[in-house]
């Protein structure tokens, strides 16, 4: 992983000592909460319904088993013991006073860790992959450049104050596991026509109140010239974004409005006055940040995994968690594995101080101490030898954390919603709790297969409601929880909205809803095979609003 | 304030705390409290203009955050928000694990 | 607090460069208002557009005030014959101006002074700084005072490349910079 230099450090603490003061000053009321906002969010400071919100990135999702105890500590100490992976791949908790938060900043910067610009109008963590350098598909380490895009962005003098949020992603393979079509800029790795590596990219893509889909900007853009491209694309979209309209304000509606061909003309010129200058990635700095990601010392092993074949044969409920929640790893004999943050019941994304040390220490032990936080709120193991498994499974399952749903109905993404939100309409939390029961049944769930509930609270598509197979958005209808279902939306390279199906049920209603759409499609589905996102494409939304509004 | 409210409405000024968060209602005694049955009841328009001055008395000493009126209904054992944001706002998450951390320490 | 006889705490607008708080020289005159027969004068895009075209030789030093939406491009064939730009920041969150001031220091070399006005505040004036910006027209009265006590908050190492004068690479990476 990354290590901090001396810089890296003093960069840091020099902000957090800023931080520090900001927070005096405006304790002292030498600032008013409208010019104290936009600096506490620079930090990831939100003030919520109940409390204070810290918002702490996890740059491309990757911790170690020494980052992660230190989150514990912190939730132990600060916050009510427990903290909630999100689906940026940040960590957020929900109970800090405004008064602790310079000291717990001092905590994370010990384990090089910060919250910088988990929020405001600025350039967001950075996420990638989460199997990176681990995938067999992997065309090269997106945590690389990851790692070069937060430190360009962070504090960056001219992109500070931008029209609004920023996000970019990366993804190492044209497989597509970091949702690179939903963000303001998405970049897939690859390689040119030379040989050499550049990055396909993407941008005016994002959810919200209009979701777009982010359009190709460039084939390809050779490695070398990364920061160069993004500067031009940031700087057209820090002019001339809209300002006026909050709502208008993202990359994607000046890309929509000036017209992708027009953007990129303007984004072109801006790049060809950029290029070659003082922005251009040397090969010997990449090789310098990369030699950070180099994987760890894999030992030479069978392909065979005799150890882990004679558990799956004893034991039914193993072999169903290896089924869902392993993932085939470059090298022979390793295995990465997922674990999964939604028990039936549970709170999507949520982990106790407890199992936060349950992991890091089932890291340290079985998987060089990394983990990655995946965008589906869960966390991942990315190398384990696969013979290690029915160990790693034990442990996980006296953790609590042992839950075979990968992919499945019970593995929903939910943003807080009204229960701590304060932008909310309504409650996110306790529908996926629901459907979680509902669907408990681990033969129902595989009897289903692949399908995805995204559930978001508001507008806002914090749940990512939009790309869901299900999507489940919140809404106020005088006063009451109302809840819009939309169909057929995916996130990843057959990225698609989802489609609204209807008009909305109240919170006793919309499980009953989501039980009668899977019904429906289990029933008209050609086979098992089908998924519910080929079944709907093939039929269309007809059978489902005939199955839920009746004729 | 808008036309609507009437003498009968009950309204109550909430606000969060500047150095933690929390959430406070202003009390009868001018003070701010974290129980909304401590909380003043405002009934006309110029109650809540006493109370909309008292909130912004603590904004600018650096008690509380963005006060504002929120509505009310007297049920049995006191006082209940009209709206489910504000009975979460006074209750509590509804689920979760911060059910299981009473906050004693969070006394106003 | 006084400096050069201006109180600096006292409402109104001072100017604050790196160093302390100086005389501002320089007169703003509006689109509707006559010229002076000399002296040093700020004007609009557009006043500046019309004067540019006037024949007359002018016994004024000229600076342009531009707005957080006027495109730099405009000015950026006068530059040699323009002592100070303004740049404005209508509210502290419209960064707009931010990119303005690059765009001339970099790219178009502009080598005058460029100062910022609006809504400067302490927190804002090292990304300005780095920006380009070398003076900075301040009306916030706890800005003033922290400027006044010597309080600016930076975070002293940078991680982009900017041409701001006074910062030098260090390390390894191309990127890093630090004040001189
Ligand atoms: S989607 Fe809305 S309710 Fe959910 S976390 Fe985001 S802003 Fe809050």
């Amino acid at each position: 992983m990354y290590r901090y230099d001396e810089f890296d450090r003093a960069f840091v603490e020099a902000r957090v000592a800023q931080f520090a003061d900001q927070v005096r000053r405006r304790q002292a009321g030498e600032l008013t909460e409208e010019e104290f906002k936009p600096l506490r969010l620079m930090n990831g400071v939100y003030l919520q319904l109940h409390a204070y919100m810290l918002r702490i990135a996890i740059p491309y999702g990757t911790l170690s088993s020494r980052q992660m105890r230190t989150l514990a500590h912190i939730a132990r100490t600060y916050d009510r013991g427990y903290g909630h992976f999100t689906t940026r791949q940040n960590l957020q908790f929900n109970w800090p006073r405004l008064e602790d938060i310079p000291e717990v900043l001092k905590e994370l910067a010990s384990v090089e860790m910060h919250a910088i610009q988990t929020s405001g109008n600025c350039i967001r963590n950075v996420t990638a992959d989460h199997f990176a350098g681990a995938a067999a598909d992997e065309v090269a380490d997106p945590r690389i450049y990851a790692e070069i895009v937060r430190q360009w962005s962070s504090l960056h003098p001219e992109f500070s104050f931008l029209p609004r949020k920023f996000k970019v992603a990366v993804t190492g393979a044209a497989t597509d596991r970091a949702a690179i079509r939903t963000h303001d800029i998405g970049m897939e790795i690859r390689r040119g026509d030379d040989g050499g590596l550049g990055f396909r990219v993407f941008v005016g893509g994002g959810q919200g109140r209009t979701p777009m889909m982010a359009h190709e900007i460039n084939p390809f853009v050779a490695e070398r010239y990364l920061l160069a491209y993004l500067e031009a694309i940031l700087r057209v979209y820090n002019r001339w974004g809209r300002r006026d309209n909050k709502y208008k304000a993202r990359i994607k509606i000046l890309v929509h409005e000036r017209g992708i061909e027009s953007f990129r003309t303007e984004v072109e010129e801006e790049f060809a006055a950029l290029r070659d200058g003082a922005l251009d990635l040397p090969a010997d700095e990449r090789e310098r940040i990369a030699a950070y990601f180099v994987p760890p010392e894999f030992e030479t092993l069978p392909v065979e995994a005799g150890r882990l074949s004679r558990a799956i044969a004893a034991n039914r409920e193993f072999g169903d968690w290896i089924e869902r929640n392993m993932h085939p790893h470059r090298m022979p004999g390793y295995a990465s594995v997922t674990i999964s943050l939604k028990p039936v019941g549970g709170v999507p994304g949520d982990a106790t101080a407890e199992q936060m040390e349950a992991v890091a220490d089932i890291a340290e032990r079985y998987a060089f101490s990394e983990i990655r936080v995946s965008h589906e709120q869960n966390l991942v193991l990315p190398h384990v030898r696969k013979n290690d498994l029915p160990e790693i499974y034990g442990r996980l399952q006296e953790a609590g954390l042992a839950t075979g749903n990968v992919g499945l109905i019970t593995d929903i993404i939910a943003c807080p919603g009204l229960d701590y939100c304060a932008l909310a309409n309504a409650r996110s939390i306790p529908i996926a709790q629901q459907l979680s029961e509902r669907f408990a049944d681990p033969a129902r769930q595989r009897e289903v297969g692949d399908l995805a509930i995204k559930i978001s609270g508001c507008i806002n598509a914090c749940g990512h409601h939009h790309v869901g197979h299900i999507g489940i958005l919140g809404v106020d209808r005088k006063g009451e929880e109302f809840y819009q279902i939309t169909l057929g939306g995916s996130p990843a390279e057959d990225a698609a909205i989802g489609e609204i199906v209807g008009k909305g049920f109240s919170a006793g209603e919309v499980v009953d809803a989501v039980e009668t759409i899977v019904d429906t499609y289990v029933a008209l589905r050609q086979s098992p095979d089908e998924s519910f996102l080929g079944a709907y494409r093939r039929v269309g939304e007809a059978p489902f609003k005939e199955a839920l509004y009746g004729g | 304030m808008s036309s609507r409210k009437t003498k009968s409405e009950l309204r109550v000024l909430t606000a969060n705390r500047l150095g933690d968060g929390r959430v406070v209602y202003l009390s009868e005694d001018g003070g701010w409290v974290s129980k909304l049955d401590a909380a003043r009841l405002v009934r006309d328009d110029a109650e809540a203009e006493t109370a909309e001055a008292a909130g912004a008395a603590a904004v600018a000493d650096r008690f509380v955050v963005e006060p504002y009126l929120i509505d009310v209904e007297l049920v049995e054992d006191g006082v209940q928000p009209a709206r489910l944001r504000e009975r979460i706002r006074a209750q509590g998450p509804t689920t979760g694990h911060s059910l299981d951390h009473q906050p004693v320490s969070e006394v106003a | 607090m006084t400096m050069m006889g201006t109180d600096v705490l006292a409402d109104g607008v001072v100017l604050w460069r790196r160093g302390g708080f100086v005389e501002d020289r320089w007169a703003r005159i509006g689109d509707e208002d006559a010229l002076p027969p000399e002296g040093a004068v700020i004007v609009t895009l557009a006043r500046w557009q019309d004067l540019r075209r006037s024949d007359a030789p002018g016994a004024w030093e000229v600076g342009v005030a531009l707005a957080a939406g006027d495109d730099v491009r405009e000015i950026a064939a006068d530059l040699p014959r323009l002592a100070l730009i303004t740049l404005d920041f209508p509210k502290f969150t419209d960064g707009r101006s931010y990119s303005a001031a690059r765009l001339l220091r970099e790219r178009y070399g502009f080598a005058g002074e460029l100062r910022a006005t609006g809504e400067v505040l302490l927190d804002q004036i090292p990304f300005m700084r780095r920006c380009g910006f070398d003076s900075f027209a301040i009306s916030h009265e706890p800005t003033r005072r922290a400027l006044a006590d010597g309080r600016l908050t930076d975070v002293p190492i940078y991680l982009q490349p900017v041409s701001e004068r006074g910062e030098v690479p260090v390390g390894t990476r191309p990127w890093l910079r630090h004040r001189a």
